[in-house]
C-alpha cells in the first residue's frame, strides 16, 4: 500500500473541496474494494475522502411513489427496509445474494455500484492487464477466463462487474444521482452508469473526476412477481456466474410487462430490450421463455472457459421467467 | 458409541471415551489463548514484508532497492546480495525420507526464481504498513525463462519416483493384471483429474524470532516441534540445542506447518541481521505458492471383474505433478494395495516436473485424491453389472491384506457400511440414474468407503506431581485445533485415578520432551501412548513412595494391588487422597517420563488402518446443475474413541473437506505464468456453513489391541478419504452425469441435463 492522506468529510461541499484538490484523489465509503485494491497498489490515492459520515443515509419517499436511497445506505440497511421488502423484493434478495453478513454491514449504496472487477489478471500486478495498465493487454484472453463476460466484452477486456444490487437496481430502472466537483446536479439511467470496455476499458463509469454519487431513486414499484436468482459454485460468499433478476406483470393469463437483468455476464448489468419486447402479451410457455432466452443471447460471445455461461444463462432465464410468470 | 473396557489396572472411573469439552475451549473463545503472530518479545520488534517473484522460472537480472531503502522506518532490506550465507538447498530427492522434514531451506540466497511468488526480497521496518509500502518500491528485472506448468503437455516426461511419501514403494505388482484385465467380461476403464489445492487454514503462516545471544527463541504456527527446530537448525548452521520453537497454539495446520516456510527462515535471519526481534506473516495471497499444495493429478483406474462383481484385476495409475527442485511424489495409489481383494493388482506412481514450489503433505496425503477417483471407479463398475454398491464392495473383501499376505489387526469396513445403509436408509436409492425427481431438482444419493493407514511415532512425554497433588504433563506435542489438549488430559487423569481439572497439560514448547508432533493422524496414539506409559511410571514412583516413608500410611506395605481412583489411592482396605499423600510422602513432588516407540512388530504384522463409510444425498438444480448437499452420514471404525466430541470435529471436518474436494476447491493454475490464480479465500471456494447440512457421525465401537496402549486409531485424516467420491456418486445417480474432472462444478454436469422441458414440470 502506497502512503496516502485522509480527510473526513462532514458535509458535501467537504469532500468536493477534497477531491479538487489534487487529481488523485478518491472516495472511501465502506471501503471492502478499494482498501484491498489499495493494499494490492491497484489502486493509488494519494488522497482519500471519507464520505461515510456525509448525510446521505436515509431512504426518503420520493414524493412520487418512488424511494431516494442516499448512497451511504449499507447494504444491510437496505435489504431490511420493509418498504424494499415489500415493493422492490427484487432487490432484497439481490442484496443478500451479495457478499457476507460483514461485508454487507459495511458497504455502501454507492460504493456498491463503483465496485471493481474480480478478474484475476486485474488484481495480480505482474499480469498484462488493459483495465490497471491501458495498452498491456488482457491476459484473461486466452488464459483462465471461466468468470469473464459473454456479452458486451472487447478483444480489450472481458471482465464482468460483480455486484448483485445493481442487477436489480438495472431491473427496476433505478437512476443515480450524482454531485459533480463544482456541485452540479445530475441524474444517471442505471443503465447508462457501466460502460461497456471497447477500447478503454479503465474507463468504467460515465462518472466524471471527484463526481460523486448522492443517491439511487427508485420509481414507484412495478406490478408484478420479481425475483432475483445467483447462480454460483457454492451456496453463499460467491460472485454470480449468472443471475437473473426479473419482474413480469402478468394480465389474467398473457404476460402484461416483463422486464428482466442479467448479472455476472457483461461489464455491467445487462437488459434485452428485444427480449422484453418479445415477452409482452404473450401467454407463458416453455417454448416462449425459450425464445426469449435466446434473443437475449443472440450476441453472446464465449471465449473458451466462459463458454458454458450461455447456455447457462438462457436456462436461469428460463427457469425465473417460468417462476414468476405464474398464475395466483 | 459404545465404550469397550478400558486396558487400565486402576478399576477405577476412566475419562477416556467421554465426550467432554475442550479445556481449552474458554481460553481460545476468550482471545487468551496466542497465537504465533500475537506472541509479544522483550525489546522493540520488527515487522517484515517479503516481497515475491513475479516470474516462474527464470534469474533475477537486476534488483534495485534504492528507493524503499530511503522510506523513513526501513531498518533492513535483504536480498540475494546481501543475505547471510546459508547452505546449498541440495538435490532434489534427499537421501532419506526424514531429511525431507530437516534440510536446509535457504532463503535469498541465489538470483535463481525456481517459482512464482518465490521470495525476492525481505523489507524489515518498523511498521508492518511500513515494510509493505517499501516492497512495492523495489524494482526487479527479470532474466525470464520458459518453465513447463501443464501437466497434461509434459507427460511424455514422466518418470518413476524412487519412492512415494512417507518411503512407500513407488510401484506394486500381483499376479498378471494385463491379462486379466484383457481376458475380463466386465471392465472399467477410467481417467480422472484432480487439481492443484491448497490447505488454507485460517491461521497464516507467521513467526517471531527473537535472539539471545547464540540461541533463538521462535515463536510460529508448526504441528511439528522437532522438524522445525531440525530445519533451523540445518539452515541457520547451529546446533539445534540453539533452537527454541514455540507454539502453543495452531489456528490449523492440514499439513501445511510440518516444515519451514519462508516466513520462519526469514524472521530468524532478520532478527540475527538487526539483533531485534523480528515477526513476519504470510498474507494470504502468499501462502499460496509459500506454505504447500496438492499437486494436480490425472490418474487412470482399471477395473476388472466377473458378472458376479467379484474382481479379477485392479490398476491404479497415478501421475502427478512435481516441483522440478524438490521432489514430492503423493502416495495416491497406495491404499488401494489393501482395500479389497482381487488376484491381479498393479499399483504405479510417475512425476511430471513443472516450476512451481514443492507440493506438500496435505490432510490424507494419497487417499484424499486417490479415493477420490478409486471409489468412483468401483460405483462404475457397480453400475456396469447393475449391483448396489454396498454389495459389490461386500464380495471383494479381502480376508487378509492382499498386498501384504498379513492380517488385518481390526477391520470393520463391511459392518461400517452395513450400519451406514440402515441408518442412511440406503434402502430407498433408486439404481437407475436420474429417476429422482423433486420439482426441478434431481436428487441422489451415493455411497463411498474410506480407508486411512493407523501410524504410531516415537514419541516422549514428561509428567510432573507436586507436593500438593497437582499434575502437569509436558511434551512437545501441538494442538492444531484437533483437541490434543483435551485428549492428553483425559489420558492422565485417567491414569492417575483424578479429576480432568486436576491435569495441566503444557504442549507446543521444543524445551519440552520430544513427540511426533501432528501429522499423519498420529498424534493420539503417539502422544498419548507416551503420556498415558508417563502416568503409569509416576504411579510407580508414588507407590515407592508411599511404601518407603515412614510417615506414609502405607509405609511398609507390599504386594498388595494399589489402586488410584477418585483422586486417592487406595489399598489393604485404606484410601489416602493423593494431594494428602504426595505432602507426606513427597512434599516436593515427583517427576516421570514415558515413551512409545516407532510403529513395531504389531505394524509390521498386522495391517493397520482405520476406515469408514460415508453416505450422501446431494441435490442438483436441474435447470442450473447448481449441486447442494442435503444430508451426509460417516460410519466410523477406528479404534477406542479417546473423546467422542472431539472425534466427531475431526471427522465432520474431514467430511466437509469431501463436499470442498468434491464441488468447488481448485487452486488455478495459469499454465502460461505458472501462478496460482485465484489466491484469496474469495476466489479459491471452500464450503460455507451454507454448503453443510446437518453432517452425522457414528463411531463404531471397538478397540485395537494391536494399534497402541490406548487402542485408538488415527481419525484426523479418515473423514477426508472417500467422502469426495461418495458425493460424486451421488451426482451420478441423480443426473446420470459422470464427471471425472474434479472438482464437479455445475459447467461439467450441465452438458448432461436436459433441455428446459415444459411449464407444467415447474413445482
Amino acid at each position: 500500500m502506497k502512503p496516502f492522506t485522509y480527510q473526513r468529510a462532514l458535509d458535501a461541499g467537504d469532500a468536493l473541496a477534497g477531491v479538487a484538490a489534487g487529481r488523485n484523489a478518491k472516495f472511501i465509503s465502506g471501503g471492502t474494494n478499494l482498501l484491498d485494491l489499495m493494499k494490492l497498489e491497484i489502486e493509488q490515492p494519494a488522497h482519500l475522502v471519507d464520505i461515510n459520515r456525509l448525510p446521505l443515509d436515509r431512504i426518503e419517499d420520493t414524493g412520487q411513489g418512488g424511494l431516494r436511497i442516499g448512497a451511504q445506505v449499507r447494504n444491510s440497511t437496505l435489504a431490511a427496509d420493509p418498504r424494499i421488502r415489500s415493493g422492490y423484493q427484487v432487490l432484497a434478495q439481490a442484496l443478500l445474494s451479495g457478499a457476507s453478513g460483514q461485508i454487507r454491514n459495511k458497504a455502501s449504496t454507492g460504493g456498491n455500484l463503483l465496485q471493481r472487477t474480480r478478474c484475476y489478471y486485474f488484481y495480480d500486478r505482474n499480469m498484462p492487464c488493459n483495465k490497471r495498465e491501458p495498452g498491456s493487454g488482457c491476459a484473461a484472453l486466452g488464459g483462465f477466463n471461466r468468470m469473464h463476460a459473454i456479452l458486451g466484452s472487447s478483444n480489450a477486456c472481458i471482465a464482468v462487474h460483480p455486484s448483485d444490487m445493481a442487477v436489480a437496481m438495472s431491473v427496476l430502472d433505478a437512476t443515480v444521482e450524482t454531485t459533480d466537483i463544482d456541485g452540479t446536479a445530475r441524474q444517471i439511467h442505471i443503465g447508462d452508469l457501466h460502460r461497456l470496455p471497447g477500447s478503454t476499458p479503465h474507463i468504467e463509469t460515465d462518472l466524471r473526476y471527484g463526481e460523486m454519487i448522492t443517491a439511487v431513486v427508485l420509481p414507484p414499484a412495478k406490478q408484478g412477481r420479481q425475483l432475483y436468482r445467483k447462480v454460483r459454485d457454492r451456496a453463499s460468499y460467491a460472485f454470480a456466474l449468472v443471475s437473473v433478476a426479473a419482474v413480469v406483470d402478468m394480465a389474467g393469463d398473457t404476460i402484461a410487462a416483463a422486464r428482466f437483468a442479467l448479472g455476472g455476464v457483461a461489464a455491467k448489468p445487462w437488459r434485452s430490450p428485444e427480449a422484453e419486447a418479445f415477452l409482452q402479451g404473450k401467454k407463458p410457455s416453455a417454448q416462449v421463455f425459450e425464445k426469449a432466452a435466446d434473443a437475449a443471447l443472440a450476441n453472446a460471445l464465449g471465449r473458451g472457459g466462459n463458454d458454458f455461461k450461455i447456455p447457462l444463462a438462457k436456462r436461469t432465464i428460463q427457469q425465473v421467467l417460468a417462476a414468476v410468470s405464474q398464475r395466483g | 458409541m459404545t465404550n469397550s473396557t478400558p486396558a487400565f489396572a486402576d478399576g477405577g472411573k476412566t475419562h477416556i471415551g467421554q465426550p467432554m469439552d475442550r479445556v481449552d475451549g474458554a481460553s481460545k473463545v476468550t482471545g487468551r489463548a496466542i497465537y504465533a503472530y500475537e506472541h509479544q518479545a522483550e525489546g522493540h520488534i520488527a515487522y517484515g514484508y517479503i516481497l515475491g517473484a513475479g516470474i516462474a522460472r527464470g534469474r533475477i537480472a537486476a534488483i534495485d532497492t534504492a528507493y524503499a531503502e530511503k522510506v523513513p522506518g526501513v531498518l533492513h532490506i535483504m536480498t540475494h546480495k546481501n543475505a547471510p550465507t546459508q547452505p546449498a538447498f541440495g538435490p532434489a530427492v534427499t537421501p532419506t525420507v526424514r531429511d525431507v522434514f530437516t534440510r536446509a531451506r535457504p532463503m535469498l540466497s541465489t538470483d535463481e526464481i525456481r517459482y512464482f511468488d518465490e521470495p525476492v526480497a525481505l523489507v524489515v521496518a518498523e511498521t508492518f504498513e511500513t515494510a509493505r509500502g517499501a516492497a512495492g518500491l523495489i524494482s526487479v528485472e527479470y532474466a525470464s525463462e520458459q518453465g513447463a506448468y501443464d501437466l497434461r503437455g509434459h507427460l511424455a516426461s514422466a518418470y518413476a519416483p524412487q519412492r512415494t511419501n512417507a518411503g512407500f514403494e513407488t510401484d506394486s505388482l500381483v499376479g498378471d493384471f494385463e491379462a486379466a484385465f484383457a481376458a475380463s467380461p466386465v471392465k472399467v476403464d477410467a481417467i480422472y483429474t484432480t487439481p492443484y489445492a491448497h490447505h488454507n487454514p485460517m491461521e497464516p503462516h507467521a513467526t517471531l524470532a527473537v535472539w539471545s545471544g547464540d540461541a533463538v527463541t521462535i515463536y510460529t504456527s508448526a504441528q511439528t516441534l522437532a522438524n522445525f527446530r531440525a530445519g533451523m537448525a540445518s539452515t541457520l548452521q547451529i546446533p539445534a540445542e540453539k533452537v527454541r520453537i514455540v507454539s502453543p497454539f495452531v489456528g490449523g495446520g492440514f499439513g501445511s506447518k510440518l516444515i519451514v516456510h519462508p516466513d520462519t527462515v526469514l524472521a530468524a535471519l532478520a532478527a540475527r541481521e538487526l539483533q531485534r526481534p523480528v515477526k513476519i506473516a504470510l498474507t494470504r495471497q502468499q501462502m499460496f505458492a509459500n506454505a504447500g499444495h496438492r499437486a494436480k493429478m490425472i490418474q487412470s483406474v482399471r477395473l476388472s471383474a466377473d458378472r458376479e462383481g467379484r474382481l479379477t484385476g485392479i490398476a491404479h495409475d497415478v501421475c502427478s505433478a512435481t516441483s522440478r527442485f524438490e521432489e514430492f511424489c503423493e502416495q495416491t495409489a497406495v491404499f488401494g494395495r489393501s482395500l479389497y481383494a482381487a488376484p491381479n493388482r498393479m499399483t504405479r506412481h510417475r512425476l511430471v516436473k513443472v516450476d512451481t514450489n514443492r507440493g506438500e503433505w496435505m490432510r490424507s496425503p494419497g487417499e484424499a485424491p486417490g479415493m477420490l477417483a478409486f471409489e468412483c471407479a468401483m460405483d462404475e463398475l457397480a453400475a456396469q453389472i447393475g449391483m448396489d454398491p454396498i454389495e459389490l464392495r461386500i464380495r471383494n473383501e479381502p480376508a487378509i491384506d492382499p498386498e501384504r499376505n498379513i492380517p488385518f489387526s481390526t477391520r470393520n469396513l463391511v459392518e461400517c457400511m452395513q450400519e451406514g445403509a440402515r441408518r442412511f436408509g440406503w434402502e430407498k436409492r433408486q439404481a437407475r440414474p436420474g429417476s429422482v425427481r423433486e420439482g426441478r431438482t434431481l436428487v441422489g444419493l451415493g455411497m463411498a468407503a474410506a480407508i486411512r493407514p493407523n501410524y504410531i511415532g516415537a514419541s516422549e512425554a514428561r509428567v510432573r506431581i507436586d507436593g500438593r497433588g497437582k499434575v502437569t504433563v509436558q511434551l512437545d506435542m501441538t494442538d492444531i485445533g484437533t483437541g490434543t489438549y483435551t485428549i492428553l488430559a483425559q489420558i492422565a487423569a485417567s491414569s492417575l485415578g483424578l479429576p480432568v481439572a486436576a491435569i495441566d497439560v503444557q504442549l507446543g514448547d521444543s524445551n519440552f520432551p520430544r513427540t511426533a508432533g501432528s501429522g499423519g493422524s498420529w498424534g493420539a496414539a503417539s502422544a498419548g501412548s507416551a503420556v498415558h506409559n508417563a502416568c503409569e511410571s509416576l504411579k510407580q514412583k508414588i507407590v515407592a513412595s508411599a511404601r518407603e516413608a515412614v510417615a506414609s500410611p502405607f509405609y511398609g506395605l507390599s504386594n498388595n494391588r494399589i489402586d488410584f481412583v477418585n483422586a486417592a489411592i487406595r489399598a489393604g482396605g485404606r484410601s489416602v487422597r493423593l494431594a494428602d499423600l504426595m505432602a507426606l510422602v513427597a512434599p516436593h513432588g515427583l517427576d516421570a517420563q514415558g515413551a512409545v516407540e516407532a510403529a513395531g512388530d504389531n505394524y509390521r504384522n498386522y495391517s493397520q488402518h482405520s476406515y469408514g463409510a460415508h453416505f450422501v444425498e446431494v441435490a442438483v438444480d436441474m435447470d442450473t446443475a447448481e449441486t447442494r448437499i442435503r444430508r451426509m452420514l460417516s460410519v466410523i471404525g477406528a479404534g477406542r474413541i479417546l473423546n467422542p466430541k472431539t472425534a466427531r470435529s475431526q471427522i465432520i471436518g474431514g467430511m466437509i473437506w469431501g463436499i470442498g474436494a468434491a464441488l468447488m476447491e481448485e487452486s488455478v493454475l495459469d499454465a502460461r505464468h505458472g501462478h496460482f490464480l485465484n489466491h484469496d479465500l474469495a476466489e479459491y471456494h471452500v464450503p460455507v456453513s451454507a454448503d453443510v447440512p446437518d453432517l452425522n457421525v457414528i463411531f463404531l465401537g471397538e478397540a485395537d489391541p494391536n494399534a497402541n496402549v490406548l487402542g485408538s486409531k488415527g481419525i484426523g485424516e479418515l473423514g477426508v478419504c472417500g467422502a469426495g467420491a461418495a458425493i460424486a456418486n451421488a451426482i451420478f445417480n441423480a443426473t446420470g452425469a459422470r464427471i471425472r474432472a474434479f472438482p464437479v462444478t455445475l459447467d461439467k454436469i450441465l452438458p448432461a441435463l436436459p433441455v428446459h422441458a415444459s411449464l407444467a414440470d415447474g413445482s
